[in-house]
């Protein structure tokens, strides 16, 4: 592995490898960094690329092998960008004893993505929530940022329709 | 910063309160968020300006107050009254409420026993101070312990203090806090480190994010006194990245108190320096088992150690490091303030004091409660949860989450403590209590965990990572009306297996789903071997004979 006695050259001049610099100098570009500087990495692009991982890993002196590990280790980092809208469904004890489970198969019956995966042409991810907290809401999905609460299944593919919808 | 200092902010602060006449509070924590709260907030400060009562309404953003399924709340302080699901077009109600009297939107009776039945020490402040002003804190005896502590209190005499209120941790385990703190304050390292456990990762437990969202200087409170106890000068606080408004709060939190030097170099003018930093987790439910924690801090993968060496003797950084629950920080400023004895009078001979539940489920009223140590389940249920709706019966209560066992209803006159939940084999955990009727299948139920904890395992040890595929693929036979009384018997070894061999508390609590549900629910696993779905949840699975389409 190269050694870099200064900061390595930014992989572009998008303005958002200058965010990703800033967490990692704010740790003194310390290998303890490593999670921090993922998360601005995610925060900014959206998701972890090769790109990335391997910027991250010269910035903090972090062997390559390490970086990935601890990204595909996490479950809150992904390395496949999302798609134009987000559905995620809670399958938090509460809601699964309320019937979470039911939403996600009208999902997958409908638009034929399971839980993780995205439509085909980019519209829609679906993603499950080990548990939003928001437990008085049971069963709950948040499309797009919007919680809806005690929500059943027609009433949710309704709400992501129009979701999707509304772009067109 | 002096005691008389402090003081002098705190009278300021009220005396500013009481200048008006109304006091209304409006719940922006995150349960009332999802449901709107924030428009609310809105609203209500619009309609106030707009109707010129700007000087006699005060209006506020406040924290969590528990009735989560009746949110958006909206509390009229100075009246003693609470309007629940509130909605942005009903502000000009509850402002007219205030001068007429007049009835105002849906009201929600707070002398009921959800209200009644609670003691608040956690959770005093919630729902009643603004979480992101200090000045509120300090006014409501917010840092008076921290304070007092520094100028006259020894490192021993806190420790002591904290071993005679017999405090336990609260993340779950039950070790008593006062040992803890003395085990690292007893190592002679320069370096020490502070942790405070928010990663609260039980599917259906809401109680540290409650915590953090709506009372962020108690729990730094609490963590700098441990501090100074122990002898540490750095705190790290490791909080999921899923709770964004707990994230931001804590952060406001952390740069008020450095300004006012309750936080940073030389805390109100003596030698003792605390810096606290905030760590996010990344969806990793085991890195709130605490070696995994650490190892996560230190940027790698959340992979647990052996333990002995405990992180008291050599943790973050091969540092003593000292590692606390959320909710066993929000404890030990009220400890310091009124005394251990007055601790210890609360709750029953071993776990004393109080513990906050995230009560959810089939239970009508769903939110965050706080009770003392000793009272029954029954009562948690059917008086403050209100019982269970639609006519439906209990059939089971889980607490603990994934590490957690299933009681069934027999037992529900048991009191909560440490001790007595783990008498039926299962655990007081960290405040997860989620109430199941007879549509739930308690053979589904145990799938669900054991899908958890098969998907969160970190596939350091063959028990837990093998083990888990193993017990989830028997579960998910029995439940697709697949599994043979083999099965059974197969499902009880590995339980036990995994259970004995596993080399984190993941793994060990693992089987527990299991193993209570076949105790107490032995019937619905024959059943299911049999062909039938008792409750009627699972596909493939025949009822009466006939197919349950779902």
């Amino acid at each position: 592995m190269l050694t870099y006695l200064g900061s390595p050259q930014l992989p572009s001049d998008d303005k958002r490898w200058k965010i990703v610099e800033a967490t990692a100098r704010r740790h003194g570009r310390e290998p303890n960094a490593l999670i921090e500087t993922l998360h601005t990495v995610q925060e900014a692009f959206g998701y972890l690329d090769d790109i990335a991982l391997k910027f991250v890993a010269m910035t903090l002196r972090v062997p390559l092998s390490l970086v990935y590990g601890a990204a595909t280790f996490y479950h809150y980092f992904t390395l496949k960008p999302k798609g134009k809208h987000t559905c995620v469904v809670c399958t938090g004890t509460a809601c699964y004893i309320k019937g979470a489970a039911g939403l996600l198969a009208a999902i997958e019956k409908t638009y034929g993505v399971k839980p993780g995966e995205t439509t085909p042409d980019d519209q829609l991810s679906v993603l499950t929530a080990r548990c939003l907290g928001s437990c008085g809401l049971a069963p709950a999905v948040v499309m797009d940022g919007a919680v809806l609460g005690k929500v059943g299944p027609e009433q949710m593919l309704a709400r992501i329709e129009k979701g999707i919808r509304h772009d067109h | 910063m002096t005691i008389e200092e402090l003081r002098k902010i705190a009278e300021t602060e009220r005396e500013a309160e009481k200048r008006y006449q109304h006091r209304v509070c409006v719940c922006t924590a995150a349960g009332c968020l999802s449901s709107g709260g924030d428009h609310v907030l809105d609203a209500i400060r619009k309609e106030v300006a707009e109707s010129g009562m700007k000087n006699e309404v005060l209006v506020k953003g406040v924290g969590c107050m528990g009735l989560c399924s009746a949110g958006p709340l909206v509390s009229v302080e100075t009246e003693g009254k609470m309007f629940a699901n509130v909605t942005p077009e009903e502000a000009p109600d509850v402002v007219g409420s205030l001068d007429t009297g007049a009835g105002g939107p849906q009201e929600c009776p707070t002398n009921v026993p959800f209200f009644e039945r609670q003691k608040k020490i956690v959770l005093e402040n919630c729902g009643k101070i603004d979480p992101e002003r200090i000045e509120d804190y300090i006014a409501h005896d917010g840092y008076l312990a921290l304070v007092h502590t520094i100028a006259e209190r020894s490192p021993q005499e806190v420790i002591q203090e904290i071993i005679r209120s017999g405090l336990r941790g609260r993340g779950g385990a039950g070790y008593p806090t006062g040992l803890k703190w003395s085990t690292v304050a007893k190592t002679g390292e320069q370096e020490k480190f502070v942790i405070c456990n928010a990663d609260e990762g039980d599917p259906g437990a809401f109680m540290d994010r409650a915590v953090l969202e709506s009372d962020p200087h108690r729990v730094l409170e609490g963590m700098a006194i441990a501090a100074y106890a122990v002898g540490a000068q750095k705190g790290f606080l490791y909080v999921r990245a899923e709770y964004p408004l707990a994230v931001k709060n804590l952060k406001t939190a952390i740069r008020q108190a450095d300004r006012l030097g309750l936080l940073g170099n030389s805390i109100c003018g003596s030698r003792f320096s605390f810096h606290v930093d905030i760590r996010l987790g990344a969806g990793a439910f085991v890195c709130g088992e605490e070696t995994a924690l650490i190892a996560s801090i230190e940027g790698k993968r959340g992979t647990p150690r052996p333990r002995p060496p405990y992180p008291a003797e050599s943790g973050l950084w091969d540092s003593p490091t000292l590692i606390n629950n959320v909710e066993t920080f929000a404890n030990v400023a009220p400890i310091l303030r009124n005394g251990a004895a007055w601790f210890a009078g609360i709750g029953t001979e071993k776990s004393k004091g109080t513990k906050v539940f995230a009560l959810a489920g089939r239970v009508t009223n769903t939110g965050l409660i706080e009770v003392p140590m000793g009272i029954t389940l029954r009562e948690v249920v059917n008086e403050i949860g209100g019982g269970i709706p639609d006519g439906k019966k209990c059939k089971a209560v889980q607490t603990g989450g994934p590490s957690g066992g299933c009681i069934p209803e027999k037992h529900m006159d048991l009191p909560v403590d440490y001790e007595s939940l783990k008498s039926i084999g299962s655990m007081m955990g960290s405040g997860g209590m989620i109430v199941m009727d007879e549509t739930s299948c308690m053979v589904d139920v145990a799938k669900y965990f054991m899908e958890f904890c098969m998907s969160e395992s970190c596939g350091k040890c063959i028990p837990c990572r093998a083990g888990t595929q193993q017990m989830h693929g028997i579960l998910a036979r029995i439940t697709a009306g697949e599994g043979t009384p083999a099965d059974l018997a197969l499902l009880e070894e590995l339980c036990d297996l995994v259970r004995n061999t596993s080399l984190c508390g993941l793994g060990q609590g693992a089987p527990t789903p299991v193993l209570t549900t076949m105790q107490y629910f032995r019937g619905e696993y024959d059943a299911h071997v049999a062909g039938e779905c008792p409750a009627g949840v699972c596909a493939g699975v025949h009822r009466g004979g006939e197919e349950v389409a779902k």
